[in-house]
C-alpha cells in the first residue's frame, strides 16, 4: 500500500533522490562522455561537460592497438564457460537438496558456503604451482575451472532457494495422475525452475566477468580477459584520458546492461537467501 | 515421500559438487599449510627444508606486519561505516514516494557492476590526478592548491573508491529489507504522533538490524580481500599495504613462499572468524 503524501513532499523527495543518484552515477557518466572527446578536450581546463566535438576516434584507436576483441572474447569464454559448467554441476546438487532433503542437507549447504570464505591470497601459491604443473597457467580452460569453483557455492545456494519455492504437492499430484519421473522433470519441474536458473546464470556471469584477483594473477597474454586489459592502462597509458575512457566503457557496458536486469536476484544471490 | 532409491539417487546427484568443492578446499589448504612450515624460495634454491614455526614468527615480527594489520582494519572499518550509514539513509530516501524511482535505483546501483580495475583506474586518473583530474580542476576553481590524492592522502582515497563500489550493495540490501517493513505499523506510529526520529529509532532501525548485520559480515569478507583497487592505484605504497597485499607481495614479488604461506594461514584464520558469525545467521535462516 503506497503511503499518501502531498505533491510538494513528493517533489522534494524526487529532487533530492535524483541529485544523489546522479552524483553516485557521475563517475560512470563522466567516463562515457570522456570516451567521445578528443584527447585535448578530455583534459581541457575548465572541463567540458557536453559541449565538445563528439568523436568515435578513441574507440577505433583502442581496438586497433590493443587487440580488444581477444580480451573481450576471453572474458566471454571465461565468464560464460564457468557459468555453464557451474550450472551443470550445481543443478542436480541443488535439486536433490531441495526435493530430497536429509538431516545433513543444512550442514552440507553451510559447508559449501564456507569454502567461499577462503581468502584467495591464502591459497595463491598452491594454485599457481598446480597451474604450472598442469600447464594451465595463462589458459582459458584453467580460468574457467577456477571461476567455476569460486562461484559454485553461490550457484548452488541460489538454485537451492529457488527450487525450495517450488511446492512439493504439485509433484505428488502429478505422480498420482500417473506421470513418470521423466515427465515430471520435463513438464513440471523444468518450466517452474527456469526463471530461477536464468537469474542464477545472470548473476554468476556478472561476478565472473568482474573477478579481478585470479584473472590478474593467473593470466599473462593468451587468456587475459578485460580486467587485465584495463589494468594494462595503469600507467603511463592511463594518462590518455579519452582512450582510457573508451577502453573502460567497452569493458563495463555489457555488464551494466545485464546488471540492470538482475537487481532483484542480486540481493538473494549475494546474501545467500538471508534477505529476500 | 523420499524412498530409499530416491535417496541414493539424490546422493549421486550431489556427489560431483561435493567432491569438487572438497578438493578445491583441501588441496590448496594442505599445500599452504605444508609450505608455511618450510623455507621455500623458488628463485633462490627452492625448497630448503623444514623450519618449524619460523615463518609464522617471522611474518608477525616483520616491520611490515603491524602497519599492514592497521591498514587493513582502517580500510575495512572506514568502508563499513561509510557504506552502512549512507546505505541506511539512501535506502530510506529511495523508499519514499517519488517520480522516476526505478531510474534512480538504477543510477545508484550502477557502480556495483563496474569491474574493480576500471573503477580504480577511472578514479585514479580522471578524478584524483593532481594535474588533469576533475578534483584538481575543482580545487583550482576555488583557488586551492590541487592535492595529489593517491600519494598524500592515499588511505582516504582508497577508502573513497572502495566505498563507492560497495555503497550500492549496502543500499540495495537495506532497501529490500525496508520494503518488507509493514507500512501499517509506521502509519500507526505516525498517527499516534511519534516524531520522525523516534519512528526511525524504534521501528525502522530494529527492523533493519538483521540486514545490517548481513551487510557488515558479507562486506567484511570481501573487503579483507580487496586487491585490484590497490594493485592498480598505489601498488601498496604510501601506507596502503593491506594484509592480503603483503601476502601477495611475499609470495609473488619477493618469491618467499614459506613466509607468504604463513601469512596466508593467518588470513584464512581471520576470515574464518568472520565467517562463523555469518554462517550462524544464514544457518538460522535455513531452519524457518
Amino acid at each position: 500500500m503506497a503511503r499518501a503524501v502531498t505533491p510538494r513532499r513528493k517533489l522534494i523527495n524526487t529532487g533530492f533522490a535524483w541529485t544523489i543518484g546522479l552524483l553516485i552515477f557521475f563517475p560512470i557518466l563522466w567516463t562515457i562522455l570522456t570516451s567521445f572527446k578528443s584527447e585535448a578536450q578530455a583534459i581541457a581546463s575548465p572541463p567540458i561537460f557536453l559541449n565538445f566535438d563528439w568523436t568515435l576516434e578513441n574507440y577505433g584507436v583502442v581496438m586497433e592497438r590493443s587487440n580488444y576483441a581477444r580480451f573481450l572474447w576471453n572474458s566471454i569464454i571465461i565468464a560464460g564457460g564457468s557459468t555453464i559448467l557451474g550450472l551443470i554441476i550445481a543443478v542436480p546438487a541443488a535439486w536433490s537438496m531441495a526435493f530430497v532433503p536429509s538431516r545433513r542437507t543444512k550442514d552440507i549447504l553451510l559447508w559449501m558456503l564456507s569454502t567461499k570464505m577462503l581468502p584467495a591470497v591464502g591459497v595463491l601459491y598452491p594454485i599457481y604451482l598446480l597451474f604450472i604443473k598442469m600447464g594451465l597457467l595463462d589458459s582459458r580452460a584453467g580460468l574457467v575451472i577456477v571461476m567455476m569453483l569460486i562461484n559454485l557455492p553461490i550457484i548452488i545456494w541460489m538454485l537451492y532457494t529457488y527450487f525450495r519455492e517450488i511446492p512439493g504437492e504439485i509433484l505428488e499430484a502429478a505422480r498420482m495422475d500417473g506421470a513418470t519421473l521423466k515427465e515430471e522433470v520435463l513438464y513440471i519441474l523444468t518450466p517452474m525452475a527456469i526463471p530461477g536458473i536464468a537469474s542464477t546464470m545472470l548473476l554468476n556471469f556478472i561476478l565472473a566477468w568482474n573477478e579481478a584477483f585470479w584473472t590478474l594473477n593467473l593470466t599473462a597474454v593468451d587468456a587475459a580477459p578485460l580486467t587485465a586489459f584495463i589494468a594494462s592502462y595503469s600507467s603511463p597509458e592511463g594518462l590518455f584520458f579519452a582512450k582510457l575512457s573508451a577502453a573502460s566503457t567497452m569493458a563495463i557496458a555489457p555488464i551494466l546492461i545485464l546488471g540492470w536486469f538482475s537487481q532483484k536476484q542480486l540481493v538473494r544471490g549475494l546474501t545467500f537467501g538471508a534477505v529476500k | 515421500m523420499a524412498t530409499k532409491a530416491s535417496r541414493s539417487a539424490a546422493r549421486l546427484m550431489m556427489a560431483p559438487a561435493v567432491v569438487l568443492l572438497l578438493g578445491w578446499m583441501l588441496v590448496p589448504l594442505i599445500m599452504t599449510l605444508w609450505f608455511s612450515f618450510r623455507t621455500y624460495l623458488p628463485l633462490r634454491g627452492g625448497d630448503q627444508g623444514w623450519t618449524g614455526f619460523d615463518n609464522y614468527v617471522r611474518f608477525v615480527t616483520s616491520s611490515a606486519f603491524w602497519p599492514a594489520v592497521q591498514t587493513t582494519l582502517i580500510i575495512v572499518l572506514g568502508v563499513l561505516i561509510i557504506t552502512v550509514v549512507l546505505g541506511v539513509l539512501l535506502a530510506m530516501l529511495l523508499d519514499q514516494p517519488m517520480w522516476g524511482q526505478g531510474v534512480v535505483r538504477i543510477l545508484v546501483i550502477a557502480p556495483f557492476f563496474v569491474m574493480p580495475t576500471v573503477s580504480a583506474l577511472v578514479w585514479k586518473n580522471m578524478f584524483m590526478d593532481p594535474v588533469n583530474g576533475l578534483f584538481a580542476h575543482l580545487w583550482r576553481f576555488f583557488g586551492a592548491e590541487p592535492v595529489s590524492w593517491l600519494s598524500d592522502a592515499a588511505m582516504p582515497s582508497i577508502i573513497m573508491i572502495v566505498s563507492w563500489q560497495w555503497l550500492p550493495f549496502a543500499t540495495l540490501i537495506l532497501l529490500t529489507a525496508i520494503q518488507s517493513l509493514d507500512s501499517e505499523q509506521l502509519e500507526a506510529a505516525e498517527m499516534d504522533g511519534a516524531p520522525r526520529l523516534q519512528r526511525f529509532y524504534h521501528i525502522i532501525l530494529p527492523h533493519l538490524g538483521r540486514a545490517i548485520t548481513i551487510v557488515i559480515l558479507i562486506q567484511t569478507i570481501f573487503l579483507l580481500a580487496i586487491f585490484a583497487e590497490i594493485f592498480v592505484t598505489t601498488g601498496g605504497a604510501f601506507g596502503t599495504r593491506t594484509l592480503s597485499y603483503l601476502i601477495f607481495q611475499r609470495v609473488l614479488e619477493s618469491q618467499n613462499v614459506g613466509l607468504g604461506s604463513a601469512g596466508g594461514v593467518y588470513a584464512i584464520i581471520l576470515a574464518n572468524i568472520v565467517a562463523i558469525f555469518l554462517m550462524r545467521i544464514v544457518g538460522k535462516n535455513l531452519d524457518n
